[in-house]
């Protein structure tokens, strides 16, 4: 087991075994995102309320709680680089940056899209949205920071410290906004389905929430492995690898 | 060159140093013991600049270790820092403090050296009549001669300095190198990079040419 | 070493940051003719109507306050940089992180204290009640430091970047939103005549939270920057 994490920790053998999980991934992340779309869209029932509308939730949850884990995956994957100097967590770091920014992203957009017929307006400064909003800021500055610095290495250092910093942030970030929300907006916000959502719409939305992650191990893993060939592109196993092919 | 019999002293193992994916040295291993004094050479770009940064800790090296008396410069840290003192390209020379105000920042942020005070150091790098001048007001010479007394206002056993000489007229590079040839009498230890040939007279001296 | 020298070097490089700045001392009036700037130009933009002005002075004053903060930020390290006081600071005999605080200290008293010269000049433009500016300039005291503190993080990871301003601005603004949260909301709650303690203890609290991680994440953003 040690030796497994021994070999996973050179760029050679990651890129190895990266490469044959791949496809595995890519055919469980299919198949669980069909069969969750399914059980959303088809088989779970309207609800009451909001009517149909509300199943843009199975994108916009998951991807809500996507942006948040990947942003602490980050600064852990940056921390771990940091301290052991280990260059392969550095590139799961770096290469998990945008995937986030792309998850958080979709979180708003399906927010907004939601809350056109919920309160009749694209943009509400609700409190989770405005959150997400910040997120994607917090996002947006660890991309633009890794840029900006030339050497890559140091790049990759001073982003993971950024991360850092932003995760100690997120929490309180988090609790000023609900904070600031709950004084200006008063409680018209309501809030549907969490106490007594219906098993249909749980297990797809469960469904879903695996799917994703998957789907980020999924491309944070193809993204890595072309981070490891771009950086080790003088080394003698990256040379052999592109004249074999 | 007479091999340093304890652990004493600065030793290189394997250090490698790389920029831009580019090998700018690997394998690079010596040791620098008590009145050695360690001579870089080589062409622009060759790592010189680099391999003085990783030597200050101030870098990492890519591959291999760096030890002072037998523990690693990086576990050390600040006690490392308390040991060595550093001149480079930018000469850390602060144009709106007076030279007496620069020497007295150096000596406070290292360990205070008892054998010369602020205006001793001054006396030795021939600016004693400048303590109350801003350095702004120096010349490039006296600049670099005011940077290089502050080697002498800390405790530092190693110097590493690099290009010492830039800038300095004839008397004052022979000001300087009889810095160094005190230094290195004493105990001390020296590494330097230079366009200027050193002259170290009957010195211990350990070359190393990055570009070969 | 030992605590005293500690000490010794801490106060050192207090008193020489605070020098350096008196002896440019035309700059020290910069930010704040930006903050005084920036904050006039909102009745111009929004009309003077006193009510309308007092409801939002609280959020014009601080977010003005904000963005002098961020342009101040620039001097906390980039002359060190460009001379190579840096380099030197870096490998001194004292903890970094150490003198980065005092470092921060300094530039918070240059940059950030003379907002509060100005601030209640401000308030009586924008109508605000003596209660409002008492409660501001109590928000600004707790509140400015902390922005020079998680500041200097940015400055620390953009220091070598040829063109660091913009990017520090991105990097630094999302973590300045809970001072501005909390800040702007206790001067309008004071102003509505309510009790701001627990705004204020949640300042202090950012405050001291941010002085006691944010010079670690400064230093060891300091050495990766200057690698």
């Amino acid at each position: 087991m040690l030796r497994f994490f021994h070999q996973l920790g050179s760029p050679k053998h990651f890129y190895r075994i990266a490469g044959s999980w791949i496809p595995w991934l890519a055919a469980a992340c299919a198949v669980l995102m069909l069969y969750g779309l399914y059980q959303g869209m088809v088989v779970a029932p309207t609800d009451y309320q909001q009517g149909d509308s509300y199943r843009i939730m199975f994108i916009h949850v998951p991807s809500a709680w996507m942006s948040l884990f990947i942003y602490v995956v980050m600064a852990a994957a940056g921390a771990i680089g940091l301290i052991w100097h280990m260059k392969l967590a550095e590139v799961i770091a770096i290469s998990s940056a945008p995937i986030g920014a792309s998850f958080t992203f979709l979180a708003l957009i399906t927010g907004s899209i939601w809350g056109k017929p919920m309160w009749g307006t694209w943009w509400v400064w609700d409190a989770r949205l405005t959150s997400e909003l910040i997120l994607l800021f917090l996002y947006l500055g660890v991309m633009a920071l890794y840029g900006a610095i030339d050497d890559k290495r140091t790049a990759a250092r001073a982003t993971a410290i950024l991360a850092i910093v932003g995760v100690v942030n997120i929490p309180i970030i988090h609790y000023s906004v609900e904070w600031w929300n709950t004084l200006h907006q008063g409680p018209t916000v309501t809030k549907f389905g969490a106490p007594s959502i219906d098993i249909r719409m749980l297990i797809p939305l469960l469904v879903m929430a695996v799917a994703f992650k998957l789907f980020y191990v999924l491309v944070v893993l193809m993204r890595a492995r072309l981070e490891v060939l771009e950086r080790e592109r003088n080394a003698r196993w990256v040379r052999e690898l592109v004249e074999a092919s | 060159m007479a091999a340093v019999a304890t652990d004493t002293g600065l030793n290189a193992r394997h250090l490698a140093c790389m920029r831009n994916d580019r090998n700018l040295f690997e394998q690079l291993s010596f040791r620098l013991g008590c009145g050695q004094a360690l001579i870089l050479e080589g062409r622009n770009g060759s790592g010189k600049t680099s391999l003085l940064r990783i030597l200050c800790g101030m870098r990492q090296p890519d591959d291999g270790r760096l030890h002072w008396d037998g523990e690693d410069i990086f576990r050390l840290g600040p006690e490392y820092h308390a040991q060595i003192a550093y001149v480079g390209h930018r000469d850390g020379v602060k144009q709106d403090l007076s030279a007496g105000e620069n020497l007295r920042l150096a000596r406070g942020l290292g360990a205070p050296n008892p054998a010369f005070s602020i205006e001793a150091a001054l006396d030795r790098v021939e600016l004693w009549e400048h303590e109350d001048v801003l350095a702004r007001n120096l010349s490039a010479g006296q600049q670099r001669r005011l940077a290089l007394a502050r080697l002498l206002v800390t405790r530092a056993k190693l110097w590493i300095l690099d290009e010492p000489f830039t800038s300095l007229d004839s008397h004052g590079i022979d000001i300087v190198e009889s810095l160094f040839a005190n230094h290195l009498a004493g105990g001390g230890m020296l590494a330097v990079t230079s366009h200027h040939p050193v002259s170290l007279n009957d010195a211990d001296i350990i070359r190393i040419n990055l570009s070969t | 070493m030992s605590t005293a020298s500690l000490n010794r070097a801490f106060a050192l490089l207090l008193w020489r940051d605070l020098l350096l700045a008196f002896r440019r001392r035309t700059e020290l009036l910069n930010p704040l003719l930006f903050f005084v700037l920036v904050t006039t130009l909102f009745p111009l933009g929004i009309g003077a109507d006193p009510a309308l002005l007092r409801a939002v002075a609280p959020g014009i004053i601080w977010v003005a306050a904000l963005l002098a903060a961020m342009l101040s930020l620039d001097s906390v390290f980039r002359s060190d940089f460009e001379d190579g006081s840096l380099e030197q600071f870096l490998i001194s005999a004292q903890p970094l992180s150490v003198l980065v605080l005092a470092k921060v200290i300094a530039h918070w008293l240059i940059t950030g204290l003379p907002l509060l010269i100005v601030a209640p000049l401000l308030g009586l433009l924008l109508h605000m009640s003596g209660a409002s500016i008492a409660a501001l300039l109590l928000t600004l005291l707790l509140g400015t430091p902390v922005l020079s503190l998680i500041g200097a993080i940015g400055v620390a990871l953009t220091v070598g970047l040829r063109r660091g301003g913009v990017i520090l601005s991105l990097l630094v603004l999302p973590l300045y939103i809970p001072v501005l949260i909390f800040a702007a909301d206790a001067v309008a709650t004071s102003g509505a005549g309510l009790p701001i303690t627990a705004h204020l203890s949640l300042l202090a609290a950012l405050l001291v939270l941010s002085v006691s991680l944010s010079p670690l994440a400064t230093a060891a953003a300091l050495k990766i920057s200057l690698s």
